[in-house]
């Protein structure tokens, strides 16, 4: 292993995590939920009275997200290198994995670690585990 | 009033994930790349989350009403199963394969990228086939 020195940014990766932990902790502390993206969205598609406003809110902010941002900076760089047919795939296995999984990054990684939950421990050092071996497949064994 | 409170949940979230570095696919496999020029940044958005949510958690574990006097929701199970272990490793795969994960695919989405909208798409259609099967489980 070899650490990408030029590509680290230590700065805006914990002041990142610090906002992005302020805004699970609002979410706890306000609205009593977790605040994981996967099953807020989920759960739109079995719309139930009551259940249905929270939601849409949490997504609208998501997407208002980089438009108030833009308004006072540049977004930051944004690559994405997998093709069309690559992203399709991936968006397919994260839909149904996230689902049957009960959570992703947000919901396991970041709020169920901070809650010491088992289950989220564990399912977060499984997605890590098949992220590290997909892109170990997909950059040293396939693409020499 | 919840409604309020959950779009600035939302809000601020994307604006750490944009910050973070978490809404640029390029740098999140960076991160998952143990093996080239790896980059650790993650790891430290993981420390900073988690460093400013656990107080929050801590804080709700003993209440049964939130500040705004919602009830406190969230989640009891401990039971580590098969489906939870199954489901989170399609899902590192699918997070391997593109880099995206569910909330900076809505970020992406946000941003007008077409790769990130299909991404996005995708990511429905993927939930879509979950409900399929879900409904078709407790039917028979």
């Amino acid at each position: 292993m070899s650490i990408a020195w030029n590509a680290f940014t230590p700065a805006s990766a914990l002041i990142g995590g610090a906002i992005i932990g302020a805004a699970a902790a609002l979410f706890a502390v306000l609205n009593g939920r977790i605040a994981g993206v996967s099953g807020i969205l989920g759960g739109l598609a079995r719309p139930q009275a009551g259940d249905i406003s929270w939601r849409i809110a949490f997504v609208a902010g998501l997407l208002a997200a980089p438009l108030a941002f833009r308004l006072l900076a540049a977004l930051p760089e944004i690559r994405i290198g997998a093709s069309v047919p690559v992203l399709v795939a991936a968006g397919l296995l994260v839909g149904v994995g996230t689902r049957y999984g009960g959570g992703c990054t947000s919901g396991h990684g970041v709020c169920g670690v901070s809650r010491l939950s088992p289950r989220s421990i564990a399912a977060t050092l499984a997605f890590m585990a098949t992220g590290f071996a997909t892109v170990y497949v997909a950059r040293h064994l396939i693409q020499q | 009033m919840y409604t309020a409170a959950s779009f600035t949940a939302g809000f601020v979230f994307g604006l750490g994930l944009l910050v973070s570095g978490m809404v640029n696919p390029a740098k999140v496999l960076g991160f998952l790349d143990l093996a080239g020029a790896w980059d650790p940044s993650l790891a430290l958005v993981m420390a900073g989350a988690v460093a400013v949510g656990a107080g929050a958690f801590a804080f709700m574990k003993k209440r049964a009403r939130t500040l705004l006097g919602a009830p406190v929701l969230l989640p009891g199970a401990r039971k580590i199963d098969r489906r939870l272990i199954l489901g989170s490793l399609v899902f590192g795969v699918g997070w391997g394969l593109a880099g995206i994960c569910p909330g900076p695919a809505l970020v992406l989405a946000g941003t007008g990228s077409a790769k990130g909208l299909v991404f996005l798409a995708a990511m429905i259609a993927g939930n879509g086939i979950f409900e399929f099967f879900e409904r078709r489980a407790a039917r028979a």
